[in-house]
């Protein structure tokens, strides 16, 4: 067995009451139809829906009772 | 940028012995060093050599044994004084992310986005941003020195983050660039280091403590948790200061800045959370509280900032 293992890596990260991660460029459809490119190594989706930046998270969701988290 | 004003006996002692480079630095070690503002901008400076240095100093008193000595014992009492000032925080419950994200949720400290975004006047933000360019045109610097003391995991985790603060390889959307080109837009200065001798003790202790977590691989944990508290009370403030900006008629490029600060922050935070500081106490448990220390210092020396700047602003 080697020693040297290899890192978990996902593309994707889900975090608990806030937003996705994404690794890479995507592009990112959103539900008027409008395509978002993504611009930075990471990028956030948000999913709890409040966003003042959709589809990017601007962080509201913290601002969010916890039952209204993701 | 050249030495800065000196603020007291050692200040004074120490940039004239860097200007000068007598043979022996006693009166150097013979200052006084009760003066918390004037130890601190000797710090500062001491810190500064290992930066971008200064025009008026010799590049090769970066590592004089001396300066070294100096900045050894002044970084010993600094962070005495850091520690001192932490509350107790209980230990942190696992998730640990989970816990951090709740720690500085729960901090409840005086606010500058929320005044500039409401009240502050136009010349009192032009102060806010002379301020915070001491460490603006330097983002993200101080906790480059930590990338070669870590192990692949939060190596590649930090440099992810990095790697988007400098802009992912384009100069013009390095952070600390975007917010040169907002100071011009505004009409203040934009080298590097030009408003060293207007700002308080407060903003030379939150410089110092980065530098200070930076600069030593014994404190690399406690660099990350500032890190990630810094990255956490970043994108919401950004957005009321932008706001602010708006409201006052400032430039566009530095509303940018703030705007930029809105969306990256928003993933920064998560990645300083749980890829980067997950990452070292997966594979250094016992650096724990040192993150923790590291948090609760990001927090302790904003909150002291603020008080003080909104205090002096609401006698105006
Ligand atoms: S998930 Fe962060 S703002 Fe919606």
């Amino acid at each position: 067995m080697s020693e040297i293992g290899e890192f978990e890596h996902p593309d994707e990260i889900i975090c608990p009451g806030g937003p996705l991660l994404i690794r890479g460029n995507h592009a990112v459809i959103d539900s008027d139809g409008i395509i978002h490119h993504t611009s930075r190594p990471v990028s956030a989706i948000c999913r709890c829906g409040k966003s003042a930046n959709l589809p990017w998270c601007d962080t509201t969701h913290k601002a969010l009772p916890e039952r209204l988290r993701p | 940028m050249l030495v800065p004003k000196a603020r007291g006996e050692l200040s004074e002692a120490l940039f004239g012995a860097l200007r000068e480079r007598p043979s022996a630095w006693t009166a150097v070690f013979d200052a006084d060093r009760r003066d918390r503002e004037d130890v601190q901008i000797a710090l500062w400076a001491l810190y500064e050599l290992h930066y971008r240095g200064f025009e008026d100093v010799d590049e090769d008193l970066e590592w004089h044994p001396d300066a070294s000595r100096l900045r050894h014992e002044l970084e010993a009492d600094f962070e005495l004084l850091l520690r001192s000032r932490q509350r107790r925080t209980p230990a942190l419950e696992e998730p640990f992310d989970e816990a951090l994200f709740a720690l500085v949720a729960d901090h409840d400290g005086p606010s500058v986005a929320s005044f500039v975004q409401r009240e502050a006047s136009r010349e009192q933000v032009l102060e806010l941003l002379r301020y915070r360019s001491i460490y603006h045109l330097k983002e993200s610097d101080p906790v480059a020195w930590v990338v070669p003391r870590l192990s692949p995991g939060p190596k590649a985790a930090l440099m992810e983050l990095q790697y988007d603060e400098y802009g992912c390889g384009d100069p013009n959307r390095l952070h600390a660039h975007l917010f040169a080109r907002g100071m011009e837009a505004s009409g203040l200065r934009t080298e590097y280091g030009a408003y060293i001798d207007d700002v308080p003790v407060e903003v030379l202790e939150q410089n110092n403590a980065m530098s200070l977590f930076g600069l030593n691989r014994r404190l690399r944990g406690a660099a990350l948790g500032h890190l990630a508290a810094f990255e956490a009370t970043s994108s919401m403030p950004s957005r009321r200061i932008a706001a602010g900006l708006t409201r006052l008629g400032l430039a566009t490029e530095m509303v940018a800045y703030y705007e930029e600060h809105i969306e990256a922050d928003a993933v920064h935070e998560q990645l300083a959370v749980r890829t980067i500081c997950g990452s070292i106490l997966a594979e250094e448990p016992a650096l724990r509280d040192d993150v923790v220390f590291g948090v609760e210092t990001c927090l302790d020396l904003e909150d002291r900032f603020a008080s003080w700047l909104i205090e002096g602003w609401s006698h105006e």
